[in-house]
C-alpha cells in the first residue's frame, strides 16, 4: 500500500515554494495533507497575492501572486505545499480600480485579513498596544481542526426550557474578586462554572466573541482619564476566529482550544451557548475607516452603498454588510455552520437583525432571502435563532421579525411594559397579562408559540436591574460624550434617592423591587434571560452604555455575592422555582379555557377580588392563576400556581381562589418578607394560614402553590 | 535545549520521558513516539514532563493526536509537568481529559 498519496504534488513554484492549482471550496485556508489550499472570492478585483509572514514577523516572508490560470471565475484558489502550519501567518494583496463613485476602493498597498481566517493574530494579548506600523494589523492564522470533543454535542434543549444568561467573557471573571487564575478569559469561565450551576441557568449568551479590535476608536476618557475601548466588542474583524484577547493562550495562539474546552465543559454540565453575532457591520468604518479585510477585497460586493459609492449607515457604526447580496448571504451561512458544527454551539442571537432583512439599497425585503436561507438551513436544523428585531435605521421589527417558524426576538416590549408596571405605573395592566402569557398579542396571531418571546428586563444595552431601581436618569459622562450617548427611556425609578445611599428603607426597596422583577420574569410564559450580575445587585452607577469601559463599571464584583448574599439566594430559588414547575414552561400559547377536563381554564385573571382582575386605568394589582393539570398541555401534572403582583405604594389584601380539591395553598414566594422567608424551595413551603385572602404587601409580590 | 522523547514498556504501560523544549520544529520526534506506543496497545500511556521546559501549541496538537490515537479504552497520564507546561495544559483545557499527576503512582 502507498503510504503518500502520489496524485497530489507539487506542479509550480514561485521562490522555492511549491504549488498547485488549488480547490475553490471551502474558502478559507484549509490544511489538506502536504500543504494548505488557499481560495478567495473577489469579483471585481484585477489580481491577487498571496502573502506569507512568519509569525510576528514585520516583512513578509514571500509574496505569491495567483498566476491566472488559478482562477475559477471569481475565485482565486492554490495549494501551498510544505508550510510550517504552526508558524505562518497569512493575508492577501488585491489589485483593481480605486473609483469610490462606482464601489470600487482597491488598494494593493494593503495586506488583508482573509475574511473567512479560523484564526487571527495581532491582538494577541487583550490591551498590549499594537504597533500601529506594522503593515499587517490583523493576520490570519490556520487552524487544526482535531479537538477532542469525545461525546459532545450541542444540547439542544427545548427553548421553552431555557433560562438565558448574557454575558460578557471579560466582565464575568477580569474582577480581581473573582478568584480565578487567568481573569478575563474563556479559561476563567470554565473555572466559575460551578457559580453559572448553582444559580440554575441552563444557558449562556455570550457579548460578541468574534474576532475584534478592542483598540478599535480607542481614546482616554476625558472624566478619569483612563483608556476607552471597544470593550464590549460589537465591531467584528474576523467572523470565523475566536477573540484571541479573551484566551488566556491567545499569547500562543490556542484560543481555538481554549474556547472549544469551555463549550464542552458547559455541555457537560448541562448549560448550552449562544452566541451574540454581529453581521450588521464589521470594524471598517466608513470611508474614513481603516482597510482591513472587505473594503479591499471586493467593497461593492460586501457592504451596502449609496448610489453615488458612500456607506449606508443602518447600523449606527459607519457601514452596513450587504447581507442580501449572495456572496455575503453565503458568508454568513458559512459562518453560523463553522461555528454549529466545529464548535458546536447551540444558537446564535443576532445583533440588529432587522439589518439583515434589508435588500443591497437598504429597503426591507417582505421574505429576506437571508433569514429564510437560515431559518431553514439543515446544519443549523436544531440551533436556535434569535433577533435583535431592529436596527438603527429605524426599522423595528418586535413581533413582526419575518420568522419562518424559526426565529425569536428579544421582546422589547416585555422590556418596556414589565419596567414601567414594576415601578408602579397605572394603567398597564392589560399589557403586563400579555407579557405574562408570552405576549401572545404579538405571536399568536401569526402562528409563532410564546418560545419566539425572549422575555428579558434588562440586558447589556441600558440600566443593571439594579440601576433600574437606582437611578432616574443615565450617567454616561465617563463614556466621554458628554452624556449624550445611550437611552434616554429606561422606565427606571430610583426610589427617592438618585445613586448610591446609605438609607437601609431604599436598599431595602430597591432589593424587593429586583426580586419582583426576576419573580415576574420567572413566573412568564416565553423564554427569560436575565443579565449577568443582576442576581447580585450589579451596578454600574448608572451608566446605561458600558461599551467602551474596560473597568469596574463591567466588571462583575464578585464581592456582592457576600454583600447581597440574600438577592443571590432568591435569584437562584426563584430560578429553581421555574425549573420544577412544568406549567411555567410550554410552548403553545395559553388557551384561556379548560382543555383537559380539570374544571379550570389553563390560565384566569383575578385581582384583589378572587375571579375579577381589575383592568382598568388606575389598577396597580393583577394576579393569575395556572391550572397544574394542564402542564405541557396537559401531559405532566404540576401544582397549582397563583401569583399576585401589587406595585401600588401600600398593601392590599387579595381575595384567593380556592386551591384545587384536596390541597392547600402554600407561601412558595412573598417578596415583601425579609431574606430568608422571601422565597422556599420546593416542598418546604409554609401553609397559607387564611386560605381564601392573602395581603400582599406595598410593591410586593406573591406566589402561592397549590398542592 | 535538544528535545528528546524516550519511549519504554513496563507491564501493560508505554511510557514517554519527553526532554527539552516541544515545539513545531520537534513535535514529529514526539508523534513518532506516540506512534510506535500506540503499535504495542499499551494499557495506559504515561508521559513524563519533569524535563520538558516548553511545549508550544504544535505539542498540544500531539497530545490532541496521542487522545484520539490510543482511543478511549487507553487512560493517559501527564506527570510531572510543571511551570509553563501545566500552563499551557490547563488554560486550553487539555488537563481535564488526561490524568495530571505530579509523581506516577503506579
Amino acid at each position: 500500500m502507498l503510504d503518500t498519496r502520489i496524485d497530489f504534488y507539487p506542479t509550480h513554484e514561485h521562490e522555492g515554494f511549491k504549488l498547485r492549482h488549488g480547490k475553490p471550496f471551502p474558502f478559507g485556508a484549509t490544511l489538506i495533507p502536504g500543504g494548505v489550499n488557499f481560495s478567495i472570492f473577489s469579483k471585481h478585483a484585477t489580481s491577487c497575492t498571496l502573502v506569507l509572514f512568519e509569525k510576528h514577523a514585520g516583512e513578509p516572508l514571500v509574496e505569491i501572486p495567483f498566476p491566472d490560470y488559478f482562477r475559477i471565475g471569481n475565485v482565486w484558489c492554490m495549494v501551498v505545499f510544505d508550510l510550517d502550519y504552526e508558524n505562518i501567518e497569512y493575508g492577501y494583496r488585491m489589485d483593481g480600480p480605486f473609483d469610490p463613485a462606482a464601489g470600487h476602493r482597491f488598494d494593493k498597498s494593503k495586506i488583508l485579513l482573509d475574511p473567512y481566517a479560523k484564526a487571527v493574530g495581532g491582538r494577541d494579548v487583550w490591551g498590549e498596544k499594537p504597533d500601529w506600523d506594522d503593515m499587517f494589523q490583523h493576520r490570519g492564522r490556520f487552524v487544526f481542526e482535531d479537538f477532542d470533543w469525545e461525546d459532545d454535542c450541542p444540547l439542544e434543549t427545548p427553548m421553552e426550557d431555557l433560562v438565558i444568561y448574557e454575558m460578557h467573557v471579560r466582565s464575568f471573571t477580569r474582577h480581581p474578586s473573582s478568584g480565578v487564575k487567568h481573569p478575563g478569559t474563556f479559561a476563567a469561565i470554565t473555572e466559575k462554572i460551578p457559580y453559572l450551576k448553582e444559580l440554575g441557568i441552563n444557558c449562556v449568551e455570550l457579548m460578541p466573541v468574534y474576532e475584534f479590535d478592542e483598540f478599535e476608536n480607542s481614546k482616554q476618557s476625558p472624566v478619569t482619564g483612563e483608556m476607552l475601548y471597544n470593550y464590549w466588542g460589537y465591531s467584528t474583524v474576523g467572523f470565523f476566529a475566536p477573540n484571541a484577547g479573551f484566551a488566556a493562550t491567545g499569547r500562543f495562539g490556542m484560543q481555538v482550544d481554549e474556547l472549544k474546552t469551555l463549550i464542552k465543559e458547559l455541555h457537560k454540565n448541562g448549560i448550552e451557548v449562544i452566541l451574540d453575532v454581529v453581521f450588521n457591520h464589521t470594524a471598517e468604518g466608513n470611508e474614513m475607516g481603516p482597510t482591513i479585510s472587505f473594503r479591499g477585497i471586493d467593497n461593492q460586493t460586501y457592504y451596502m452603498l449609496s448610489p453615488d459609492g458612500y456607506y449606508m449607515n443602518f447600523s449606527g457604526c459607519g457601514n452596513t454588510l450587504n447581507c442580501n447580496n449572495p456572496i455575503m448571504r453565503n458568508m454568513v451561512l458559512d459562518c453560523l455552520r463553522y461555528w454549529a458544527s466545529e464548535y458546536h454551539i447551540d444558537g446564535f442571537r443576532f445583533d440588529l437583525a432587522s439589518i439583515l432583512g434589508r435588500d443591497p439599497w437598504g429597503a426591507p425585503l417582505p421574505n429576506p432571502p437571508l433569514l429564510e436561507t437560515l431559518a431553514f438551513d439543515p446544519v443549523l436544523g436544531k440551533c436556535k435563532l434569535i433577533a435583535e428585531a431592529w436596527d438603527a435605521g429605524g426599522l423595528y421589527q418586535v413581533g413582526s421579525f419575518p420568522a419562518y417558524g424559526r426565529w425569536a426576538e428579544w421582546n422589547g416590549k416585555y422590556r418596556d411594559d414589565m419596567r414601567k408596571f414594576l415601578k408602579g405605573e397605572m394603567g398597564i395592566v392589560g399589557a403586563i397579562a400579555q407579557r405574562l402569557q408570552g405576549s401572545p398579542d404579538m405571536y399568536g396571531y401569526n402562528g409563532r408559540g410564546p418560545s419566539a418571546s425572549i422575555n428579558f428586563i434588562t440586558c447589556h444595552d441600558g440600566f443593571t436591574l439594579y440601576d433600574s431601581f437606582s437611578y432616574n436618569d443615565k450617567h454616561n459622562e465617563a463614556n466621554g460624550e458628554d452624556n449624550r450617548d445611550g437611552a434616554n427611556d429606561n422606565e427606571s425609578w430610583n426610589c427617592g434617592w438618585e445613586g448610591e445611599t446609605d438609607n437601609p428603607e431604599i436598599i431595602a426597596l430597591r432589593k424587593q423591587l429586583i426580586k419582583n422583577a426576576l419573580t415576574a420574569l420567572m413566573v412568564s410564559r416565553g423564554v427569560p434571560m436575565i443579565l449577568m450580575g443582576d442576581e447580585l445587585g450589579r451596578t454600574k452607577n448608572g451608566n446605561n452604555n458600558t461599551y467602551c469601559q474596560d473597568n469596574d463599571l463591567n466588571w462583575l464584583d464578585w464581592s456582592l455575592l457576600e454583600k447581597n448574599s440574600d438577592l443571590f439566594l432568591f435569584a437562584k430559588s426563584i430560578i429553581a422555582f421555574r425549573n420544577a414547575h412544568p406549567v411555567l414552561r410550554y410552548h403553545e400559547h395559553f388557551h384561556n379555557a379548560d382543555i383537559v377536563g380539570s374544571g379550570c381554564a389553563d390560565i384566569t385573571w383575578h385581582g384583589t377580588r378572587a375571579w375579577n382582575a381589575d383592568w382598568s386605568g388606575t389598577s396597580r394589582a393583577l394576579a393569575f392563576m395556572l391550572c397544574g393539570k394542564h402542564a405541557k398541555g396537559g401531559s405532566v401534572e404540576d401544582d397549582q400556581i397563583y401569583v399576585a403582583m401589587n406595585t401600588y405604594w401600600d398593601a392590599l389584601d387579595f381575595e384567593v381562589p380556592s386551591p384545587p380539591q384536596g390541597t392547600k395553598w402554600h407561601v412558595a414566594v412573598n417578596t415583601g418578607m425579609p431574606s430568608p422567608d422571601d422565597i422556599f424551595a420546593p416542598g418546604m413551603e409554609p401553609a397559607l394560614s387564611n386560605q381564601s385572602n392573602i395581603t400582599v404587601g406595598a410593591r410586593s409580590v406573591v406566589v402561592l402553590v397549590g398542592r | 535545549m535538544a528535545f528528546s522523547a524516550t519511549l519504554e514498556e513496563t507491564g501493560g504501560d508505554a511510557r514517554i520521558f519527553l526532554k527539552g523544549e516541544l515545539d513545531a520544529g520537534s513535535a514529529p520526534q514526539f508523534k513518532d513516539a506516540i506512534e510506535q506506543a500506540a503499535a504495542k496497545n499499551p494499557k495506559r500511556l504515561v508521559l513524563f514532563m519533569n524535563e520538558l521546559d516548553f511545549m508550544a501549541s504544535a505539542g498540544l496538537r500531539i497530545l490532541i493526536f496521542a487522545k484520539q490515537k490510543m482511543g478511549q479504552g487507553v487512560d493517559i497520564y501527564v506527570i510531572g509537568s510543571k511551570g509553563p507546561v501545566l500552563n499551557t495544559l490547563e488554560m486550553s483545557g487539555f488537563h481535564r481529559s488526561v490524568y495530571v499527576q505530579d509523581t506516577f503512582t503506579e
